[in-house]
Protein backbone atom coordinates (compact mmCIF):
# COMPACT_ATOMS: atom_id res chain seq x y z
CA UNK A 1 0.00 0.00 0.00
CA UNK A 2 1.14 3.51 -0.65
CA UNK A 3 -1.00 6.33 0.61
CA UNK A 4 1.52 8.94 -0.56
CA UNK A 5 -0.19 12.19 -1.47
CA UNK A 6 -3.66 10.66 -1.66
CA UNK A 7 -5.04 12.25 1.50
CA UNK A 8 -4.71 15.80 2.73
CA UNK A 9 -5.32 17.70 5.93
CA UNK A 10 -7.67 20.53 5.04
CA UNK A 11 -8.68 21.87 8.44
CA UNK A 12 -6.80 22.16 11.72
CA UNK A 13 -7.64 23.92 14.96
CA UNK A 14 -7.14 23.86 18.69
CA UNK A 15 -9.84 24.20 21.30
CA UNK A 16 -9.32 26.72 24.09
CA UNK A 17 -6.09 25.80 25.82
CA UNK A 18 -4.40 26.00 29.18
CA UNK A 19 -6.92 26.25 31.99
CA UNK A 20 -10.45 26.57 30.66
CA UNK A 21 -12.16 26.75 34.05
CA UNK A 22 -14.60 24.61 36.00
CA UNK A 23 -17.52 22.85 34.40
CA UNK A 24 -16.15 22.49 30.88
CA UNK A 25 -16.01 18.89 29.70
CA UNK A 26 -13.62 17.38 27.18
CA UNK A 27 -16.61 17.18 24.81
CA UNK A 28 -17.11 20.95 25.09
CA UNK A 29 -13.52 21.41 23.95
CA UNK A 30 -14.00 18.89 21.15
CA UNK A 31 -16.97 20.99 20.07
CA UNK A 32 -14.90 24.19 20.04
CA UNK A 33 -12.07 22.61 18.07
CA UNK A 34 -14.43 20.98 15.57
CA UNK A 35 -16.28 24.22 14.83
CA UNK A 36 -12.97 26.03 14.31
CA UNK A 37 -11.50 23.26 12.11
CA UNK A 38 -14.63 23.20 9.92
CA UNK A 39 -14.35 26.97 9.53
CA UNK A 40 -10.64 26.64 8.74
CA UNK A 41 -11.43 24.15 5.97
CA UNK A 42 -14.58 25.76 4.64
CA UNK A 43 -16.49 22.55 5.29
CA UNK A 44 -19.77 21.96 7.10
CA UNK A 45 -20.50 19.47 9.82
CA UNK A 46 -22.80 17.53 7.50
CA UNK A 47 -19.80 16.85 5.24
CA UNK A 48 -18.13 14.76 7.95
CA UNK A 49 -18.78 11.02 7.56
CA UNK A 50 -15.68 9.56 9.23
CA UNK A 51 -14.95 10.03 12.93
CA UNK A 52 -11.68 9.27 14.72
CA UNK A 53 -10.99 9.87 18.40
CA UNK A 54 -9.39 8.48 21.53
CA UNK A 55 -9.91 9.53 25.12
CA UNK A 56 -8.84 9.06 28.72
CA UNK A 57 -12.39 10.04 29.75
CA UNK A 58 -14.80 8.26 27.44
CA UNK A 59 -14.47 4.51 26.98
CA UNK A 60 -16.27 4.82 23.62
CA UNK A 61 -14.54 7.94 22.38
CA UNK A 62 -16.04 8.27 18.91
CA UNK A 63 -19.49 7.29 20.12
CA UNK A 64 -19.45 10.04 22.75
CA UNK A 65 -17.97 12.62 20.37
CA UNK A 66 -20.46 11.67 17.63
CA UNK A 67 -23.38 12.17 19.98
CA UNK A 68 -22.17 15.55 21.26
CA UNK A 69 -21.33 16.88 17.80
CA UNK A 70 -24.41 15.47 16.12
CA UNK A 71 -22.30 13.48 13.68
CA UNK A 72 -23.50 10.07 12.51
CA UNK A 73 -20.38 8.63 10.94
CA UNK A 74 -20.36 5.74 8.52
CA UNK A 75 -16.76 5.04 9.49
CA UNK A 76 -15.70 5.20 13.13
CA UNK A 77 -12.27 4.46 14.63
CA UNK A 78 -11.53 4.86 18.34
CA UNK A 79 -8.07 3.29 18.26
CA UNK A 80 -6.34 4.15 21.52
CA UNK A 81 -2.61 3.59 21.81
CA UNK A 82 -1.95 6.58 24.04
CA UNK A 83 -0.71 9.99 22.99
CA UNK A 84 0.30 8.79 19.52
CA UNK A 85 -3.27 7.72 18.70
CA UNK A 86 -4.12 10.76 16.61
CA UNK A 87 -1.14 10.36 14.31
CA UNK A 88 -2.35 6.79 13.90
CA UNK A 89 -5.85 8.10 13.17
CA UNK A 90 -4.40 10.17 10.33
CA UNK A 91 -2.93 7.03 8.76
CA UNK A 92 -6.14 5.08 9.35
CA UNK A 93 -8.20 7.93 7.89
CA UNK A 94 -6.04 7.95 4.75
CA UNK A 95 -6.63 4.21 4.37
CA UNK A 96 -10.39 4.60 4.90
CA UNK A 97 -10.56 7.45 2.37
CA UNK A 98 -8.58 5.41 -0.16
CA UNK A 99 -10.92 2.45 0.39
CA UNK A 100 -13.96 4.65 -0.17
CA UNK A 101 -15.27 4.05 3.35
CA UNK A 102 -15.65 7.76 4.07
CA UNK A 103 -15.09 11.09 2.31
CA UNK A 104 -14.35 13.60 5.07
CA UNK A 105 -12.70 12.41 8.27
CA UNK A 106 -12.70 14.31 11.55
CA UNK A 107 -9.91 13.45 14.00
CA UNK A 108 -10.54 15.02 17.39
CA UNK A 109 -9.46 14.91 21.02
CA UNK A 110 -9.64 17.00 24.18
CA UNK A 111 -8.93 16.85 27.88
CA UNK A 112 -9.78 19.09 30.82
CA UNK A 113 -7.21 17.50 33.10
CA UNK A 114 -5.88 20.77 34.50
CA UNK A 115 -9.27 22.15 35.51
CA UNK A 116 -10.35 18.67 36.48
CA UNK A 117 -7.65 17.70 38.95
CA UNK A 118 -4.61 16.25 37.20
CA UNK A 119 -3.24 13.60 34.87
CA UNK A 120 -5.82 11.02 33.98
CA UNK A 121 -5.67 7.63 32.35
CA UNK A 122 -8.35 4.99 31.85
CA UNK A 123 -7.94 2.64 34.80
CA UNK A 124 -6.21 -0.66 34.16
CA UNK A 125 -5.90 -3.64 36.50
CA UNK A 126 -2.80 -3.57 38.72
CA UNK A 127 0.24 -5.29 37.21
CA UNK A 128 1.61 -7.78 39.77
CA UNK A 129 5.08 -7.47 38.24
CA UNK A 130 5.33 -3.66 38.43
CA UNK A 131 2.71 -2.19 40.80
CA UNK A 132 4.34 -3.52 44.03
CA UNK A 133 7.45 -1.40 43.39
CA UNK A 134 5.58 1.90 43.22
CA UNK A 135 6.95 3.53 40.06
CA UNK A 136 5.12 6.79 39.40
CA UNK A 137 3.33 6.34 36.08
CA UNK A 138 4.46 7.44 33.59
CA UNK A 139 7.43 9.56 34.70
CA UNK A 140 9.40 6.78 36.42
CA UNK A 141 9.33 4.68 33.27
CA UNK A 142 10.84 7.49 31.20
CA UNK A 143 13.32 8.10 34.03
CA UNK A 144 14.48 4.47 33.77
CA UNK A 145 15.08 4.97 30.04
CA UNK A 146 16.98 8.18 30.72
CA UNK A 147 19.17 6.43 33.29
CA UNK A 148 20.08 3.78 30.75
CA UNK A 149 20.87 6.32 28.02
CA UNK A 150 23.10 8.21 30.46
CA UNK A 151 24.88 5.00 31.41
CA UNK A 152 25.47 3.75 27.88
CA UNK A 153 26.21 6.99 26.07
CA UNK A 154 27.28 9.50 28.72
CA UNK A 155 24.19 11.64 28.19
CA UNK A 156 23.96 14.29 30.92
CA UNK A 157 21.17 15.99 32.84
CA UNK A 158 22.39 19.27 31.30
CA UNK A 159 21.75 17.81 27.83
CA UNK A 160 18.25 16.77 28.89
CA UNK A 161 17.75 20.31 30.19
CA UNK A 162 18.73 21.71 26.77
CA UNK A 163 15.58 20.08 25.37
CA UNK A 164 13.41 21.95 27.89
CA UNK A 165 15.22 25.24 27.25
CA UNK A 166 14.83 24.93 23.46
CA UNK A 167 11.14 24.19 23.89
CA UNK A 168 10.73 27.29 26.06
CA UNK A 169 12.52 29.48 23.52
CA UNK A 170 10.08 28.29 20.85
CA UNK A 171 7.17 28.79 23.26
CA UNK A 172 8.25 32.37 23.75
CA UNK A 173 7.46 32.88 20.04
CA UNK A 174 4.00 31.26 20.32
CA UNK A 175 1.21 33.42 21.80
CA UNK A 176 -0.79 30.27 22.62
CA UNK A 177 1.97 28.67 24.70
CA UNK A 178 1.14 28.03 28.36
CA UNK A 179 4.59 28.93 29.71
CA UNK A 180 6.32 31.96 28.25
CA UNK A 181 9.23 33.24 30.26
CA UNK A 182 12.97 32.74 30.39
CA UNK A 183 14.35 29.34 31.29
CA UNK A 184 17.96 28.27 31.67
CA UNK A 185 19.71 24.92 31.92
CA UNK A 186 20.55 25.86 35.51
CA UNK A 187 16.85 26.40 36.28
CA UNK A 188 16.04 22.90 35.04
CA UNK A 189 18.90 21.30 36.97
CA UNK A 190 17.85 23.08 40.17
CA UNK A 191 14.16 22.23 39.91
CA UNK A 192 12.45 19.71 42.17
CA UNK A 193 13.42 16.09 41.46
CA UNK A 194 10.45 13.89 40.55
CA UNK A 195 11.93 10.56 39.48
CA UNK A 196 15.66 10.79 38.96
CA UNK A 197 17.19 11.82 36.63
CA UNK A 198 14.01 13.70 35.64
CA UNK A 199 13.09 16.83 37.56
CA UNK A 200 9.82 18.71 37.31
CA UNK A 201 11.09 20.86 34.43
CA UNK A 202 12.00 17.71 32.48
CA UNK A 203 8.29 16.82 32.53
CA UNK A 204 5.51 17.99 30.23
CA UNK A 205 2.74 20.32 31.30
CA UNK A 206 -0.58 19.22 32.72
CA UNK A 207 -3.02 21.43 30.83
CA UNK A 208 -6.48 21.51 29.36
CA UNK A 209 -6.62 21.43 25.59
CA UNK A 210 -7.69 19.66 22.48
CA UNK A 211 -7.93 19.88 18.76
CA UNK A 212 -9.52 18.78 15.54
CA UNK A 213 -8.23 17.88 12.09
CA UNK A 214 -10.20 17.40 8.91
CA UNK A 215 -8.82 14.98 6.37
CA UNK A 216 -10.11 14.31 2.88
CA UNK A 217 -8.94 13.06 -0.51
CA UNK A 218 -6.36 15.04 -2.46
CA UNK A 219 -8.97 15.67 -5.18
CA UNK A 220 -11.55 17.16 -2.84
CA UNK A 221 -8.85 19.07 -0.93
CA UNK A 222 -8.07 21.26 -3.96
CA UNK A 223 -11.39 23.12 -3.79
CA UNK A 224 -11.28 24.01 -0.10
CA UNK A 225 -10.36 27.17 1.76
CA UNK A 226 -6.73 26.56 2.72
CA UNK A 227 -3.77 25.06 0.84
CA UNK A 228 -3.91 21.28 1.37
CA UNK A 229 -1.24 19.66 3.51
CA UNK A 230 -0.61 16.22 2.06
CA UNK A 231 0.12 13.03 3.93
CA UNK A 232 3.27 11.77 2.23
CA UNK A 233 3.90 8.77 4.44
CA UNK A 234 3.13 7.27 7.81
CA UNK A 235 4.04 4.27 9.92
CA UNK A 236 2.93 2.91 13.28
CA UNK A 237 4.66 0.42 15.54
CA UNK A 238 4.57 -0.91 19.09
CA UNK A 239 6.83 -3.44 20.75
CA UNK A 240 5.81 -3.33 24.43
CA UNK A 241 3.26 -1.86 26.84
CA UNK A 242 5.12 -2.09 30.16
CA UNK A 243 8.57 -0.58 30.57
CA UNK A 244 9.96 -3.86 31.95
CA UNK A 245 9.11 -5.44 28.57
CA UNK A 246 10.89 -2.82 26.44
CA UNK A 247 13.69 -4.77 24.77
CA UNK A 248 16.32 -1.99 24.85
CA UNK A 249 15.51 1.16 26.80
CA UNK A 250 17.59 3.25 24.41
CA UNK A 251 15.78 2.18 21.21
CA UNK A 252 12.09 2.86 20.57
CA UNK A 253 9.74 1.43 17.96
CA UNK A 254 10.15 4.79 16.18
CA UNK A 255 12.99 2.98 14.41
CA UNK A 256 10.24 1.02 12.60
CA UNK A 257 7.52 3.65 12.36
CA UNK A 258 9.99 6.22 11.05
CA UNK A 259 11.50 3.89 8.48
CA UNK A 260 8.06 2.96 7.14
CA UNK A 261 6.96 6.60 7.03
CA UNK A 262 10.11 7.69 5.17
CA UNK A 263 9.81 4.78 2.72
CA UNK A 264 6.21 5.66 1.87
CA UNK A 265 7.01 9.37 1.63
CA UNK A 266 10.15 8.89 -0.45
CA UNK A 267 12.06 11.28 1.77
CA UNK A 268 14.65 10.98 4.54
CA UNK A 269 15.50 12.92 7.67
CA UNK A 270 17.72 15.24 5.61
CA UNK A 271 14.58 16.51 3.81
CA UNK A 272 12.66 17.42 6.97
CA UNK A 273 12.24 21.16 7.58
CA UNK A 274 10.23 20.88 10.84
CA UNK A 275 10.33 17.94 13.25
CA UNK A 276 7.51 17.69 15.76
CA UNK A 277 8.75 15.08 18.25
CA UNK A 278 6.42 14.17 21.11
CA UNK A 279 8.15 15.61 24.19
CA UNK A 280 6.34 14.18 27.18
CA UNK A 281 9.73 14.24 28.91
CA UNK A 282 13.07 15.71 27.88
CA UNK A 283 14.53 12.27 27.14
CA UNK A 284 11.89 11.67 24.42
CA UNK A 285 13.14 13.97 21.66
CA UNK A 286 16.67 12.69 22.26
CA UNK A 287 15.64 9.10 21.55
CA UNK A 288 13.43 10.14 18.63
CA UNK A 289 16.18 12.22 16.99
CA UNK A 290 18.27 9.04 17.04
CA UNK A 291 15.58 6.54 16.05
CA UNK A 292 14.29 8.80 13.24
CA UNK A 293 17.75 9.16 11.76
CA UNK A 294 18.57 12.80 12.57
CA UNK A 295 21.69 11.55 14.35
CA UNK A 296 23.37 8.27 15.26
CA UNK A 297 22.25 6.16 18.22
CA UNK A 298 23.76 7.59 21.37
CA UNK A 299 24.43 11.03 19.90
CA UNK A 300 21.06 12.60 20.76
CA UNK A 301 22.40 14.30 23.87
CA UNK A 302 25.22 15.94 21.95
CA UNK A 303 22.85 16.78 19.10
CA UNK A 304 20.61 18.99 21.27
CA UNK A 305 23.50 20.93 22.83
CA UNK A 306 24.18 24.58 22.14
CA UNK A 307 20.67 25.48 21.04
CA UNK A 308 20.78 23.21 17.99
CA UNK A 309 17.02 22.46 18.20
CA UNK A 310 16.10 25.95 19.47
CA UNK A 311 14.98 28.88 17.28
CA UNK A 312 17.79 29.74 14.81
CA UNK A 313 19.31 26.29 15.44
CA UNK A 314 20.20 23.66 12.84
CA UNK A 315 16.94 21.71 13.05
CA UNK A 316 13.56 23.20 13.93
CA UNK A 317 12.11 20.87 16.59
CA UNK A 318 8.81 21.39 18.40
CA UNK A 319 8.25 24.89 17.11
CA UNK A 320 5.04 25.40 19.10
CA UNK A 321 6.95 25.01 22.36
CA UNK A 322 6.04 21.35 22.71
CA UNK A 323 4.41 19.40 25.47
CA UNK A 324 7.05 20.89 27.74
CA UNK A 325 6.04 24.56 27.34
CA UNK A 326 3.08 24.98 24.96
CA UNK A 327 0.39 22.48 25.94
CA UNK A 328 0.07 18.86 27.02
CA UNK A 329 -3.53 17.79 27.52
CA UNK A 330 -2.77 14.21 28.61
CA UNK A 331 -2.47 12.99 25.05
CA UNK A 332 -0.64 15.44 22.80
CA UNK A 333 -0.36 13.79 19.38
CA UNK A 334 -3.07 15.82 17.68
CA UNK A 335 -1.38 19.09 18.62
CA UNK A 336 1.85 17.92 16.92
CA UNK A 337 -0.07 17.57 13.67
CA UNK A 338 -1.78 20.95 14.01
CA UNK A 339 1.58 22.71 14.34
CA UNK A 340 3.02 20.74 11.41
CA UNK A 341 0.06 21.82 9.25
CA UNK A 342 0.47 25.46 10.24
CA UNK A 343 4.20 25.42 9.50
CA UNK A 344 3.57 24.01 6.02
CA UNK A 345 0.88 26.64 5.39
CA UNK A 346 3.20 29.42 6.57
CA UNK A 347 0.85 30.48 9.35
CA UNK A 348 3.30 30.49 12.25
CA UNK A 349 4.23 34.16 12.53
CA UNK A 350 7.35 34.77 14.58
CA UNK A 351 8.17 31.08 14.86
CA UNK A 352 7.64 30.31 11.17
CA UNK A 353 10.34 28.12 9.63
CA UNK A 354 11.00 29.92 6.33
CA UNK A 355 10.09 27.92 3.26
CA UNK A 356 9.05 24.79 5.18
CA UNK A 357 7.74 22.17 2.73
CA UNK A 358 8.25 18.89 4.63
CA UNK A 359 7.24 18.36 8.26
CA UNK A 360 7.54 15.23 10.36
CA UNK A 361 5.15 14.62 13.25
CA UNK A 362 6.10 11.82 15.61
CA UNK A 363 3.69 10.62 18.27
CA UNK A 364 4.54 8.57 21.34
CA UNK A 365 2.14 6.65 23.54
CA UNK A 366 2.25 4.81 26.85
CA UNK A 367 5.79 4.45 28.17
CA UNK A 368 7.77 4.68 24.93
CA UNK A 369 5.24 2.01 23.89
CA UNK A 370 3.44 3.02 20.70
CA UNK A 371 5.27 5.05 18.09
CA UNK A 372 3.59 6.64 15.08
CA UNK A 373 5.34 8.79 12.49
CA UNK A 374 3.73 10.93 9.80
CA UNK A 375 5.52 12.87 7.08
CA UNK A 376 3.52 15.80 5.71
CA UNK A 377 4.24 17.98 2.73
CA UNK A 378 2.97 21.01 0.89
CA UNK A 379 1.84 20.83 -2.77
CA UNK A 380 5.27 21.56 -4.20
CA UNK A 381 6.81 18.35 -2.83
CA UNK A 382 4.06 16.05 -4.13
CA UNK B 1 -12.67 -40.25 33.43
CA UNK B 2 -9.62 -39.04 35.38
CA UNK B 3 -7.89 -38.28 32.10
CA UNK B 4 -10.85 -36.25 30.92
CA UNK B 5 -10.94 -34.36 34.19
CA UNK B 6 -7.27 -33.52 33.76
CA UNK B 7 -7.95 -32.12 30.33
CA UNK B 8 -10.99 -30.12 31.43
CA UNK B 9 -9.61 -28.66 34.64
CA UNK B 10 -8.04 -25.25 34.19
CA UNK B 11 -4.29 -25.02 34.64
CA UNK B 12 -2.98 -22.92 37.52
CA UNK B 13 -2.75 -19.28 36.45
CA UNK B 14 0.80 -18.12 35.67
CA UNK B 15 0.52 -15.27 38.19
CA UNK B 16 -0.41 -17.74 40.94
CA UNK B 17 2.49 -20.07 40.15
CA UNK B 18 4.83 -17.06 40.32
CA UNK B 19 3.39 -16.07 43.69
CA UNK B 20 3.64 -19.63 45.03
CA UNK B 21 7.34 -19.59 44.16
CA UNK B 22 7.79 -16.33 46.08
CA UNK B 23 5.92 -17.74 49.08
CA UNK B 24 8.53 -20.52 49.08
CA UNK B 25 11.38 -18.00 48.86
CA UNK B 26 12.01 -18.71 45.19
CA UNK B 27 12.12 -16.55 42.07
CA UNK B 28 10.22 -18.41 39.37
CA UNK B 29 10.49 -17.72 35.67
CA UNK B 30 9.64 -19.67 32.53
CA UNK B 31 11.79 -21.22 29.85
CA UNK B 32 10.47 -22.17 26.42
CA UNK B 33 11.01 -25.87 25.73
CA UNK B 34 11.00 -25.17 21.98
CA UNK B 35 13.17 -22.08 21.48
CA UNK B 36 14.93 -21.92 24.88
CA UNK B 37 13.92 -18.28 25.47
CA UNK B 38 13.75 -17.15 29.09
CA UNK B 39 10.28 -15.69 29.60
CA UNK B 40 9.20 -13.10 32.18
CA UNK B 41 6.54 -12.00 33.12
CA UNK B 42 4.95 -15.46 33.23
CA UNK B 43 2.37 -16.25 30.55
CA UNK B 44 0.79 -19.14 28.67
CA UNK B 45 2.73 -18.91 25.43
CA UNK B 46 6.25 -17.99 24.45
CA UNK B 47 6.35 -14.38 23.15
CA UNK B 48 9.39 -15.25 21.03
CA UNK B 49 8.27 -18.35 19.08
CA UNK B 50 4.61 -18.76 20.08
CA UNK B 51 5.01 -22.19 21.61
CA UNK B 52 2.78 -23.17 24.51
CA UNK B 53 5.52 -25.39 25.98
CA UNK B 54 6.71 -23.13 28.78
CA UNK B 55 8.44 -24.76 31.71
CA UNK B 56 8.84 -23.22 35.15
CA UNK B 57 12.39 -22.79 36.41
CA UNK B 58 13.88 -21.40 39.58
CA UNK B 59 16.24 -18.50 39.02
CA UNK B 60 19.57 -18.45 40.88
CA UNK B 61 18.51 -14.89 41.77
CA UNK B 62 21.69 -13.19 40.57
CA UNK B 63 21.52 -10.22 38.25
CA UNK B 64 22.69 -6.78 37.19
CA UNK B 65 20.90 -3.44 37.51
CA UNK B 66 19.90 -2.42 33.94
CA UNK B 67 18.20 0.89 34.73
CA UNK B 68 17.37 2.79 37.92
CA UNK B 69 15.34 5.70 39.24
CA UNK B 70 14.67 7.23 42.64
CA UNK B 71 11.02 8.21 42.98
CA UNK B 72 10.67 11.33 45.11
CA UNK B 73 7.64 12.29 47.14
CA UNK B 74 6.93 15.09 49.55
CA UNK B 75 6.69 13.25 52.84
CA UNK B 76 8.91 10.20 52.39
CA UNK B 77 12.47 9.35 51.52
CA UNK B 78 12.90 8.60 47.82
CA UNK B 79 12.18 5.00 46.90
CA UNK B 80 14.19 3.03 44.39
CA UNK B 81 12.78 1.35 41.30
CA UNK B 82 15.05 -0.69 39.04
CA UNK B 83 14.99 -3.00 36.10
CA UNK B 84 17.21 -6.01 36.80
CA UNK B 85 18.67 -8.31 34.15
CA UNK B 86 18.79 -11.80 35.68
CA UNK B 87 21.69 -14.04 34.68
CA UNK B 88 19.25 -16.55 33.12
CA UNK B 89 18.35 -13.95 30.49
CA UNK B 90 15.16 -12.30 31.67
CA UNK B 91 14.44 -8.79 32.95
CA UNK B 92 12.11 -7.70 35.74
CA UNK B 93 11.13 -4.57 37.63
CA UNK B 94 12.13 -4.53 41.29
CA UNK B 95 13.89 -2.38 43.88
CA UNK B 96 17.29 -2.55 45.52
CA UNK B 97 17.01 -2.50 49.29
CA UNK B 98 19.37 -1.56 52.11
CA UNK B 99 20.92 1.34 50.19
CA UNK B 100 19.68 4.92 49.68
CA UNK B 101 17.51 5.10 46.54
CA UNK B 102 19.75 7.64 44.78
CA UNK B 103 22.87 5.51 45.31
CA UNK B 104 21.74 2.53 43.24
CA UNK B 105 23.81 2.49 40.05
CA UNK B 106 23.34 0.88 36.66
CA UNK B 107 25.66 -2.12 36.39
CA UNK B 108 25.53 -3.03 40.10
CA UNK B 109 25.47 -6.78 40.78
CA UNK B 110 22.47 -7.74 42.90
CA UNK B 111 20.97 -10.77 44.62
CA UNK B 112 17.28 -11.73 45.00
CA UNK B 113 15.45 -11.79 48.32
CA UNK B 114 11.80 -12.00 49.32
CA UNK B 115 10.30 -9.24 51.46
CA UNK B 116 6.76 -8.69 52.67
CA UNK B 117 4.72 -6.13 50.77
CA UNK B 118 2.18 -3.64 52.13
CA UNK B 119 -0.55 -6.26 52.24
CA UNK B 120 1.74 -8.99 53.55
CA UNK B 121 2.18 -10.37 50.06
CA UNK B 122 5.63 -11.67 49.13
CA UNK B 123 7.61 -9.27 46.92
CA UNK B 124 10.78 -10.01 44.97
CA UNK B 125 13.45 -7.44 45.84
CA UNK B 126 17.22 -7.28 45.46
CA UNK B 127 20.19 -6.42 47.63
CA UNK B 128 23.70 -5.63 46.48
CA UNK B 129 25.87 -8.70 45.92
CA UNK B 130 28.12 -9.27 48.91
CA UNK B 131 25.89 -7.34 51.31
Amino acid sequence: LSARGKAAIVGAAESDLGEVGPGFTPLDLIGQATERALDDAGLEKKDVDGLFSASAYYSMATVSAGEYLGIRPRYSDATNMGGSSFVSHLLHAAAALEAGLCEVALVTYASTQRSGGGFRGLSEPPNPYETPYGPRYPVSMYALAASRHMHEFGTTRAQLAEVAVAAREWANLNPKAFLRDDLTVEDVLASRMVSSPLSILDCCLVTDGGGALLVTSAERAKDLRKPPVYLLGAGEAHWHRNISQMPDLTVTAAADSGRWAYEMAGVGPEDVDVAMLYDAFTINPILFLEDLGFCEKGEGGTFVEGGRIAPKGELAVNTNGGGLSYNHPGMYGLLLLIEAVRQLRGECGERQVEGATVALAHGNGGVFSSQVTAVLGSANVL
Amino acid sequence: LEELKEEMSPAEAPALVYRRHLENGKLGYQRCADCSAAVFYPRVLCPVCGSGALEWRESAGRGTVYATTAVHSRNHDPRNVVLVDLDEGFRMMSRVEDVPAEEVEVGTRVRFEVRQGEEDEPVAVFVREGS
